[in-house]
């Protein structure tokens, strides 16, 4: 009988084997896998047993913090003073709702696993207990100013540092209490209001940009060496723009103008010949150097970035400009399909403010970890140089012009001269339905602010009049 | 060298294993490296020098290595229990005195000679019958009807059913092996046993179906079925015979997963254990096998370390179901890695070849019969919980030998124990003489 006993033992080892196979596959092999499958909360988990780093304004104020509860875990609080920045922090609630914002941008940082230094000190003593400090670069005067001057209506206000690229203000209204989102049904609640609090309008809506897109124009027109300020052309309404007639708003008239003369007075049918004389393929550059089509390179989640450019809206799908389907002239005065972020538009003039040199954005001014030695420091990044230095001075006199004497005029500060640009995207003709716009910088000689103000679907509401005082408001306490 | 020197020499690396783990254990709760670590492992030496004792004074010729690895196992399990909750440690080191005494009680039975267990076969084979069914006066847990409550104390009839019925079957093939064999008939180009045989082995498949049927649970059903298959196999070395046998017992099971759906859902789960929609049902859904997989997955190469796994939050929320009991091996994955659970594996089948060994050496039917038998359901045991576990095989609920948590898993695999030794110490001397 010993010869079928070697081959049960034979069939046992080829079981054990199997087993042994299984474990391999299970902790080893398809590990990864596990560990990122949406229904495993123990990564997690492990990660809300460290104690998270704390996320501070500009000033040092708190914003967020982790408490323990009685399970060992940490769960995120937010400070009251938290409210105003919302959409900019976003939420830590990783086994409920996910994260969001700064929250999941930085994560690696707060939950203490990016810095390998203090890892090995941890290493001896255990596991890392506590996560790394963000200090941000926001500014919580300013940003209160930005959403009282909204007033609860639906807008954004973006304002960037045009050397540093420095987010000062991200301000987007409706905003939300991150402590509510605790209970998960606020958080699917919150999902379907109409107004869409949860979403961050300054970095994920695609507004239509009106007449601030005659900056990108400008800077294309002069950059590109067809046109000087001084260039004239002639401004009769209406004339013929890919086969439809385009007019100047009110209808008005004029004759053969400055490219000066026709920024102040934001005079359509000149930019749209501008814009046929440039060309497609060269506009389209210009779009792109300015970082239109992409998702900006802000320390913020993808996923809560949109690209701007011209989109396909039925479809959803981004149209190249120079595929010859777009029609330049509406571009160039930010019609068409033209839908762009406040953080696009806000990027569009810190670059005219920064010399032409366009700088990534950053709401992360530094990490810093627990002992209070700071981990990194984030330095201004250039991203591209859009055009010279040259054609922005004299972009720069451009949009003086038009705050000194032309539709910006409200934006206006008391002896700080403001460069700038106003909106006014005629949403809906018959209900008078706009989306008000002022961009902007200031001072005008060495910029220290660059902002967007934009609002969402306002009866008869003009740029000039609506979006250009809340920009004087916010430049004024960012630059005081 | 002699045999219960050479045990004694391997009782050495299981009592350093004890106190090392309990140490482990200590560091890891930042608690003083007390000297408590050391009296536990003194305890667990003590007792394993007491049981030596016995060994050396009533099997003084059995196998040297077989009481050292269980010694190895078991002092591993109770400091993985201790790990995880102290109070299922301070529970199994008591269970492990019960499991000792009875593994005495045992061996001084029956050290004349074991062979006696056949004349009792029909009377241990029909008790073992009544132990399993037993549970069916219980309640069922999670749809299985696996234990028995006396009181405070939960009783798994299944542990000790089994050895009853490996007693059974090893003396009666003894009887009929020739028989089967001899009147055995070719038809369509298989064997089938003689048909006056074939009664008795129809009435264990019988049993293994109504088992099936009775107590609902798949694991101990093909526990019980592979030792039978096992023993049919090595007494006619007839491969036929196991593929018969086989194609009923799927017959019985597939017609057992139409009809319950306990047994469906759980085969479900092992189909499709990510699947939201049975992960998030709250009664029979794919939840703990993930979870298994989850916290495999955390382990690695190497494991987190000892201590450092995430079982459970605070002093509730189990993140890891069961992970005293049926999921202990995915715990023991999270924290010592492939590694450690490969090294667990390897000590399960140098027992398994121990076991074997002993078999092959002994010169009587019956008891290399009974050899065979215990160590395949060992064997079987392993894997059956171990492949549940891991994703090999749908899970079904049975124990790990001498690591889970468990008292009448305890007792009745120091009983197998016991037999094993028995068998060894007459098969080795025999050999020597």
């Amino acid at each position: 009988m010993n010869a079928p006993i070697l081959k049960l033992f034979v069939l046992v080892l080829l079981l054990f084997a199997a087993l042994a196979g299984m474990t391999s596959y299970n902790s080893v092999i398809k590990a990864e896998d596990y560990r990122d499958n949406a229904l495993n909360k123990r990564p997690q988990i492990q990660q809300a047993l460290v104690k998270r780093g704390v996320i501070r304004a500009r000033d040092g104020s708190l914003l967020a913090r982790s408490e323990k509860g009685d399970d060992d875990i940490y769960r995120r609080r937010y400070a009251p003073g938290a409210l105003r920045f919302s959409h900019a922090l976003g939420y830590d609630y990783a086994l409920t709702i996910g994260r969001a914002g700064l929250e999941r941008s930085q994560n690696d940082a707060l939950a203490g696993e990016d810095d390998e230094l203090t890892s090995i000190v941890d290493d001896l003593s255990g596991k890392r207990t506590v996560g790394d400090n963000v200090i941000t670069n926001l500014d919580p005067a300013a940003q209160q100013i930005a959403l009282n001057a909204l007033g609860g209506r639906r807008g954004s206000v973006v304002a960037i540092e045009p050397a540093t690229g420095k987010v000062r203000v991200m301000a987007s209204s409706p905003g939300y209490d991150p402590n509510s989102l605790r209970d998960a049904k606020v958080f699917s609640q919150l999902n379907r209001e109409n107004t869409s609090p949860l979403f961050n309008r300054a970095t994920q809506a695609g507004y239509v940009p009106g007449s601030t897109m005659k900056v990108v124009t400008a800077a294309a027109a002069l950059d590109s060496g067809k046109f000087t300020p001084e260039s004239t052309v002639v401004g009769t309404s209406p004339i013929n723009v890919s086969g439809v007639p385009l007019k100047n708003f009110s209808d008005a008239q004029f004759g053969a103008i400055t490219l000066t003369t026709a920024l102040t007075n934001s005079v359509n049918t000149v930019w749209a010949q501008v814009a046929e004389k440039i060309g497609d393929d060269t506009y389209a550059d210009y779009m792109k150097r300015f970082g239109f089509g992409s998702d900006p390179p802000l320390d913020y989640p993808e996923a809560q970035l949109t690209p701007s450019g011209v989109f396909d809206v039925k479809r959803q799908k981004p149209i190249a400009v120079d595929s010859g389907r777009v029609d330049i002239g509406r571009v160039a005065i930010g019609q068409e399909r033209l839908r762009v972020t406040p953080l696009q538009m806000a990027t569009v003039v810190a670059t005219v403010a920064n010399g032409g040199m366009r700088m990534k954005p950053h709401l992360t001014s530094r990490i810093v970890d627990a002992d209070g030695r700071t981990v990194q420091r984030i330095e201004p990044e250039e991203a591209e140089r859009v055009m010279s230095e040259k054609s922005a001075a004299q972009l720069t006199q451009m949009m003086a012009n038009v705050v000194r004497e032309g539709t910006g005029t409200a934006a206006a500060l008391q002896g700080i001269e403001v460069a700038g640009k106003t909106g006014t995207a005629e949403l809906n003709i018959p209900q008078r339905l706009n989306q008000p716009w002022f961009v902007g910088f200031a001072p005008r000689s060495s910029p220290k602010i660059a902002i967007a103000v934009t609002l969402e679907n306002l009866v008869g509401a003009q740029g000039g009049t609506v979006a250009a005082p809340i920009a004087k408001q916010v430049m004024e306490s960012l630059l005081r | 060298m002699n045999a219960r020197n050479r045990e004694l020499f391997a009782l050495i690396p299981a009592s350093l294993l004890v106190t090392a783990g309990f140490a482990a254990v200590f560091i890891q709760r930042d608690d003083l490296l007390s000297d408590l670590s050391l009296t536990y492992g003194l305890i667990f030496l003590a007792l394993c020098l007491a049981a030596h004792l016995v060994l050396r004074m009533t099997l003084p010729d059995a196998d040297p290595y077989l009481f050292a690895l269980v010694a190895v196992l078991a002092c591993f399990g109770l400091v993985v229990l201790y790990r995880l909750d102290e109070d299922f440690a301070r529970d199994q080191a008591q269970w492990f005195v019960v499991g000792l005494i009875v593994f005495t009680a045992t061996i001084v039975a029956l050290r004349e000679d074991h062979r006696v267990l056949e004349r009792y076969r029909y009377v241990i084979a029909s008790g073992g019958i009544l132990l399993l069914l037993l549970p069916r006066l219980g309640s069922p847990t999670n749809g299985a009807y696996l234990s028995f409550n006396m009181g405070p104390i939960s009783f798994q009839p299944a542990e000790l059913a089994k050895i009853a019925i490996v007693i059974f079957l090893a003396s009666y093939l003894r009887d009929t092996r020739q028989v089967l064999v001899v009147g055995a008939r070719r038809f369509a180009g298989i064997t089938f046993p003689p048909l006056k045989h074939l009664g008795p082995l129809l009435a264990v498949w019988g049993t293994a179906m109504v088992l099936l049927f009775v107590i609902q649970d798949l694991g101990s059903s093909l526990m019980f079925f592979g030792g039978f298959l096992a023993l049919v196999y090595v007494a006619t070395n007839r491969i036929s015979f196991v593929l018969i046998g086989l194609a009923l017992f799927a017959l019985g099971a597939r017609v057992l997963y139409a009809i319950r759906p306990t047994i469906e859902s759980r085969v479900d789960a092992w189909l499709h254990p990510f699947d939201p929609d049975l992960y998030n049902q709250e009664i029979g859904g794919s939840y703990q096998i993930a979870q298994s997989i989850f916290t495999q997955a955390d382990g690695g190469f190497f494991g987190e370390g000892f201590g450092q796994a995430l079982i459970r939050l605070g002093n509730e929320t189990p993140l890891l179901p069961a992970a005293h009991t049926d999921f202990i091996y995915a715990a023991i994955t999270a924290e010592l890695g492939l590694v450690g659970a490969v090294a667990v594996l390897l000590v399960y089948l140098l027992i398994i070849e121990r076991g074997f060994k002993t078999a092959m050496l002994a010169t009587d039917s019956f008891s290399k019969l009974l050899a065979v038998g215990l160590t395949s359901v060992l064997a079987l045991q392993v894997f059956v919980i171990v492949g549940g576990v891991t994703k090999l095989i749908p899970l079904t609920g049975v124990t790990l030998p001498f690591i889970s948590y468990g008292g009448s898993s305890i007792v009745a695999n120091f009983i197998l124990l016991a037999l094993l030794l028995l068998v060894s110490d007459r098969a080795r001397r025999e050999a020597m003489a």
